[in-house]
């Protein structure tokens, strides 16, 4: 029924944007569509690059190559506040009015009605009240913002941006803090404003509530277009597909063929290990020169089983133990002792010191390990640097660089330095590939087959199935905050992996129908 | 030890060594030692006399920087540390003096150190309260009064002198090292810099980043006992109103001027000691020149803003830019 005989331009029309920060290319040549009317789901993993492509379209980023029409004429902000008089407005998830001036002042912030150079607050307060009531809400506008709820906030933030005449209102992440019932009023009024033709661009990573609000959906993965659907024609499995799989490529498990030989020893086991809100308690077991995955989606617990796994948040129930012998991990320091690593996602607020030297980078760990009283000279330090920066060609060679101004790539290899400096014999790797090059991107993941073949235990996660798939000898799926099937052998293939995330939703789907 | 004085130390040698010419001109006799009575004498001495008490804060506060915390109280803790050994003076030896005046130091430093380690106060909030409550204290050691003492022990601290070089300086200067051995002997130094640098990271790292926190406002105590027992000595008196007043001030402008960045990270503690001296020599060379004291605090700002722009990374990229324009020409 659609774009047949559609004569008039689409409301906003993306074409060829790219962006690149250094050498990481956020986005590729990326497309996007948004129909007068429409509520529009933009869907992707972490790093896919929906934040970059608003904020792009939005001007807060230069972009580096392609053209945003809107109405068919080309616009190009120069900022946020230029995207909103040209008529495209952004509400973040954390809102980004004033909680301290009254809803009426938010709403009319910089257009006060006024008179003779006074602000006419009467005046100000009726039409507040009038544009709220038209979005559902009765509320006192004479209040501080910050007396209400995070979803009434919302509303406010919407109110204010389609009363400064947007055509197109992009919602990022609106839902990440309202519950059902607050989620129920924010679609109602989301309907409604589809319904006065505006469009909506819907950033969430519920996929659940992306079916039950969307008309399209266009997923991103790695800064690229994957493909623009219809909401009712697309099947759970087949988006998930798009999020996390390669297209058609049906990767094998290399590492099936070895999965015959016998079981190697228990490094470290977790029974019943779990930490309430947080994830469900969960039995694992990690064994000498096997490399296990964690497969699932944004929010799904992976990262959140890792954080467990190493120490840096406690479990209130189960038993871990390293092996054999039963140990308490209540911070990093303990998982440092037992002979942990931990290469976290986010590696420039969690990995990296910025400021510090290569070298120092890389025996931060070794030398928190050893203690303060047994210093490694700086002829050690030296030692160690050099090796690993051979052993894992890290770039520019200079150990004495701050490791600040290395490319991504090379600041994860410092890190992976960093822990196999120490010795480990478990290292768990959060997206060890999010970010950096396509050249690093597979240095890391031949290095990630070497150090398994050498003994070490692996605990990796990643968003890239066949990536996951490819190294794997077990390969765990997570939903909804809780461990719900392993694969192993032959069974690792992205179809397996795919549909054991995707079992859940499928039901509810058949439940809805 | 070449760890102590990096590379960029060259814009506060320059300035000292541009300070200290003027002081030359505004008083020709500003370079001329004399020995009497067994103790060196002159302008230079009396720049480095009067700046112990803030190059020893600056010690401390330049580690506690460093984590990317600071310190206010320590002016506060001067008084309080000032107070016990001028109250103790005359009655008990010389070692329980110091013990007591140099323990108080350190539990007003754990006390800050539990407020922002244990309990993740923000520094400045945290030690504002002892800033605050300090003096507080330190007028209920001396009962409101200006407590004197004749102790000749405690006297000597303040006045006396090893083989010519008045004591203050002898106990700077090892404090200084010692405090260069303990931090850059150990792993101190890096973990220290890393806590700073980025504490969730270095957390995730194995770092004890709590302890590290903790140990830097315990020193910064202990520095600031010792130069408020000898600013007490130094007037044979302990003034609670006015002892160590804001001296807090001083030694975080010595800090910055000394290239560490409030941001925390990378720290010097020759290069603090170094700013702490600059600050003296100004003040010093303006009170020789005759000018009024106000002008004092005018000169400083100046100063510190120059040596600030010699330090910018803007200015220091332009200054890159130069050298390879150079370098590329033959």
């Amino acid at each position: 029924m659609e774009n047949s005989l559609d004569p008039a331009p689409p409301l906003l029309e993306v074409r060829g944007i790219s962006k690149s920060f250094g050498a990481v290319r956020a986005l590729q040549e990326v497309d996007f569509t948004l129909r007068a009317g429409e509520i529009h789901a933009l869907l992707g993993e972490n790093g896919a690059g929906k934040s970059t492509l608003i904020k792009v379209v939005t001007g807060v980023f230069p972009r580096d190559a392609g053209v945003v029409r809107l109405g068919g004429d080309e616009v190009a902000p120069r900022s946020a506040k230029a995207a909103l008089d040209a008529g495209i407005a952004t509400v973040y998830q954390e809102v980004n009015l004033l909680p301290n001036l009254s809803v009426a002042q938010n709403l009319f912030l910089d257009r006060q009605p006024m008179r003779f150079g006074i602000v006419r607050e009467g005046e100000m307060r009726r039409r507040a009240k009038a544009l709220l009531t038209g979005f559902g809400l009765d509320i006192d506008v004479a209040a501080p913002l910050g007396n209400y709820s995070v979803a009434i906030q919302h509303v406010t933030a919407i109110a204010r941006a389609v009363d400064l005449s947007a055509r197109v209102l992009i919602l990022d992440e609106p839902t990440a803090s309202l519950d059902r019932h607050e989620v129920e009023i924010l679609f109602g009024i989301m309907r409604q404003l589809a319904k006065r033709g505006i469009g909506i661009v819907f950033v969430s990573h519920f996929l659940d509530q992306v079916y039950e609000i969307s008309d399209r959906i266009t997923v991103l993965r790695n800064g690229r277009l994957v493909g623009e659907r219809e909401t009712a024609s697309l099947q759970r499995l087949e988006l998930i597909r798009m999020m996390l799989g390669r297209e058609l490529a049906e990767t094998t498990s290399a590492r099936a063929a070895a999965s015959d030989r016998p079981p190697r020893e228990v490094c470290a086991s977790f029974e019943n290990y779990g930490k309430a809100g947080y994830v469900a308690p969960f039995n694992l077991e990690l064994r000498h020169g096997e490399v296990v995955g964690l497969a699932g989606l944004l929010g799904s617990g992976r990262t959140e089983t890792a954080r467990l796994v190493f120490g840096a948040e406690r479990s209130d129930d189960g038993q871990a133990r390293v092996e054999g012998a039963p140990v308490r991990l209540q911070s990093p320091r303990d998982g440092v002792r037992h002979g942990f690593g931990y290469c976290p996602e986010e590696r420039k607020t969690d990995g990296i010191v910025a400021e510090l030297t290569v070298r120092e980078n890389i025996v931060l760990a070794l030398q928190a390990k050893r203690g303060l009283h047994r210093p490694l000279s700086r002829r050690e330090q030296d030692e160690i640097a050099k090796r690993y920066v051979k052993m894992l060609d890290i770039r520019p060679p200079d150990p004495e660089r701050p490791v600040g101004l290395l490319s991504g790539g090379n600041q994860q290899k410092a890190l992976l330095a960093r822990w196999l400096a120490t010795s480990p014999r478990l290292l768990v790797l959060d997206e060890p590939t999010r970010g950096i090059d396509v050249g690093a991107h597979a240095e890391i993941i031949r290095l990630i087959r070497e150090l398994c073949d050498d003994g070490l235990a692996l605990l990796v996660i990643s968003s890239e199935l066949d990536e996951i798939v490819t190294y794997s000898d077990r390969v765990i799926v997570l939903r909804d905050r809780a461990h719900v099937e392993e694969l192993a052998g032959e069974t690792i293939d992205v179809t397996n992996i795919l549909a054991a995330i995707a079992a859940d939703g499928a039901a509810m789907q058949e439940a809805r129908a | 030890m070449t760890m102590l004085l990096p590379r960029r130390g060259l814009a506060q040698i320059l300035a000292l060594i541009v300070i200290l010419a003027a002081d030359r001109v505004v008083s020709p006799q500003f370079f001329d030692l004399r020995l009497q009575d067994g103790r060196l004498f002159g302008s230079l001495i009396d720049v480095l006399n009067r700046g112990t008490p803030v190059a020893l804060l600056s010690l401390g506060m330049v580690l506690v920087i460093a984590t990317r915390g600071i310190d206010l109280s320590v002016g506060a803790v001067m008084a309080i540390c000032g107070a016990i050994a001028a109250s103790l003076a005359d009655t008990h030896s010389l070692p329980v003096v110091l013990a007591a005046a140099l323990g108080a130091g350190l539990v007003c430093g754990l006390w800050n150190g539990f407020l922002v380690a244990v309990l993740g106060m923000q520094p400045i909030v945290a030690t504002l309260i002892l800033m605050v409550a300090g003096r507080g204290i330190a007028q209920l050691i001396t009962e409101g009064r200006i407590v004197t003492f004749t102790s000749p022990d405690l006297v000597w601290l303040g006045t006396g002198a090893i083989l010519g070089v008045p004591v203050p300086i002898v106990i700077a200067l090892g404090m200084l090292i010692l405090t260069g051995a303990v931090v850059r002997g150990s792993a101190l130094g890096l973990l220290i810099e890393a806590t700073g640098g980025n504490a969730r990271a270095s957390e995730l790292a194995g770092v004890g980043t709590r302890a590290m926190i903790l140990a830097v406002y315990v020193w910064c105590g202990v520095c600031a006992a010792l130069a408020g027992v000898i600013a007490a000595a130094d007037i044979m008196g302990a003034d609670a109103n006015n002892a160590g007043l804001w001296l807090e001030l001083d030694a975080i402008l010595a800090v910055v001027i000394g290239g560490t960045s409030l941001f925390g990270g990378r720290f010097s503690l020759v290069l603090a000691v170094l700013g702490a001296l600059i600050i003296q020599t100004m003040n010093t060379g303006i009170l020789l020149s005759g000018y009024p004291p106000e002008f004092n605090l005018l000169v400083k700002a100046v100063v510190v803003l120059a040596v600030l722009l010699l330090q910018s990374p803007k200015l220091s990229g332009f200054a890159g830019i130069m050298a390879r324009l150079r370098r590329a020409k033959p």
